[in-house]
């Protein structure tokens, strides 16, 4: 298992208790059209997402992810970092 | 005009989701609780609204300073002597005597070596922020934070983190993720507007200071006037003075007029006037306004017993409401505002308009302004609203959650 699939996987983890529909999760489902999270949502995901990877996504890079895709991304390099 | 066979799509057209709210809910035959407007206004606590004498539980004016003859004398004098405005910007021609007495009776009320006035507290957060913390720095704010605060980070070029609301650990955590070599600007607030909560600063200070490169930016928009022996804030009465680097507050609230400022001890603090754009690049303000709030500043200084009736009226109306059933905003009184938490929208406005029909103006608050998606009322008491005034608001809150249902 690759780390990407690893932390595809943990992101998928932290999406289930705010996937209220049970929207089927793919590297491009997007937070605000598939899963229709509302911001206070996203703060609370983001938050749980930090707490699990121990890292910082700051609001300036919250305004660029929009998928589920582009999370892991920014999670991996973050990471790295 | 359009009609909806040829509406096309414009720039406006992001705003139908919320067009169409406001319609379906005006459509219910209620009044517009964002429409209201005072015909006269006879004191601090009381105003003609639509011919009825109506009792002020939806302002600022903790402290009662608009109508304070002094105040008010200061002003008309002001006036006459210098005129209607300035014209011109703090940094060329729009810096009068005035301005400069009213930065001195800020110095003085807040024992700082530093103090710059801008024409809004809206623009003080935008412009200290923004300047502050650039490209590359950090700026760690509550979740919760007013607007101003999130649009003076959305105005600079800092990398913008938040936590949660009133969180020690959430802060100390985020703060410990940051590189310990970058600039941070962790801004926090005294008392927040929406709950009327009063943030736990010496725990908050404490974590901060546990982090390399961090200043401290309290805003006490809501806590000027009320709290501490010398009425500067929730910082004061929480002793942690020592700590603050820069204090931002507002002269449109305890001070009762308009206006922001910020107050620091940093040597270097005054560069900011020439290098802050919401200070440079607008005019400043009347010389009748920062005469009135400096002789209000003044006043504020020695105003221990508004101070003591003001806590009476908060501790008095919390428990009133509380002993009637509603659910309030926080567990005890914290402040002088009474946020009143209501289920959704329909019932929120049907309070809000049986109030009004009774003689009692409150104000009434959605998402997003709103935390946690929540439809409050929020009463914000007055130095100047007599015993007996608050005896007649918990009557008519009893009145208006039997009609509406919102109590039992």
């Amino acid at each position: 298992m690759t780390d990407r699939t690893e932390i595809f996987d943990s992101v998928a983890a932290q999406i289930a208790p705010f996937n209220k529909k049970g929207v089927e999760l793919s590297e491009a489902t997007t937070f605000a059209g598939d899963l229709e999270w509302d911001s206070l949502t996203v703060m609370d995901f983001v938050a749980a997402i930090e707490d699990e990877f121990d890292i910082i996504i700051t609001m300036n890079m919250q305004a660029e992810i929009e998928t589920i895709g582009q999370l892991v991304d920014a999670v991996a390099k973050l990471k790295a970092a | 005009m359009t009609d909806a066979a040829t509406e096309t799509r414009d720039l406006f057209s992001k705003f139908d989701p919320l067009i169409n709210e406001r319609e379906a809910l005006l459509a219910t035959g209620v009044r517009d609780p964002y429409a209201i407007v005072m015909d006269q206004v006879l004191s601090p606590t009381r105003a003609i609204i639509k011919g009825k004498e109506t009792i002020l539980l939806g302002t600022y004016n903790y402290m009662g300073m608009t109508f304070d003859p002094d105040v008010v004398a200061a002003g008309k004098q002001a006036l006459d002597e210098f005129g209607a405005g300035t014209t011109g910007s703090r940094v060329l021609n729009g810096t009068y005597q005035g301005h400069k007495e009213v930065e001195d009776a800020l110095k003085e009320f807040y024992g700082t070596s530093g103090a710059m006035v801008f024409s809004t507290g809206y623009q003080a957060n935008l412009g200290i922020i923004s300047t502050l913390a650039g490209k590359g720095d950090y700026v760690v704010l509550d979740a919760d934070s007013h607007a101003s605060i999130y649009d003076g980070c959305g105005l600079g070029n800092a990398e913008i983190v938040r936590f949660r609301h009133n969180s020690v650990e959430d802060l100390d955590k985020r703060l410990g993720r940051l590189p310990a070599e970058a600039l941070k600007l962790v801004v926090l607030e005294g008392v927040y507007s929406m709950l009327g909560d009063v943030a736990p600063l010496p725990e908050m200070v404490a974590a901060i200071r546990k982090h390399p490169n961090c200043m401290i930016l309290c805003d006490e928009a809501h806590g000027m006037g009320f709290f501490g022996p010398n009425g500067r804030g929730a910082y004061e009465e929480q002793g942690v003075e020592g700590e603050i680097d820069f204090v931002v507050g507002t002269f449109s609230k305890s001070v009762g007029t308009v206006g922001g400022f910020c107050v620091s001890n940093h040597p270097k603090f005054e560069i900011l006037r020439l290098v802050c754009r919401p200070y440079v690049f607008t005019a400043s303000l009347p010389p009748s306004v920062v005469a009135t709030a400096a002789t209000s500043i003044r006043k504020l200084m020695h105003a221990g017993e508004k101070r003591a009736h003001l806590w009476k009226n908060s501790q008095r109306l919390h428990k009133g409401l509380s002993d009637l059933g509603f659910k309030l905003g926080s567990e005890t009184p914290q402040s002088a505002i009474i946020a009143v938490i209501l289920t959704d929208q329909m019932q929120a406005v049907a309070m809000w308009q049986t109030l009004l029909e009774l003689g009692l103006y409150v104000n009434m608050a959605r998402p997003p302004a709103t935390p946690a998606g929540t439809f409050l009322l929020r009463c914000s008491l007055c130095a100047d609203h007599s015993d007996e005034q608050v005896t007649q608001i918990i009557g008519m809150f009893e009145a208006a959650g039997k009609a509406t249902g919102a109590i039992g």
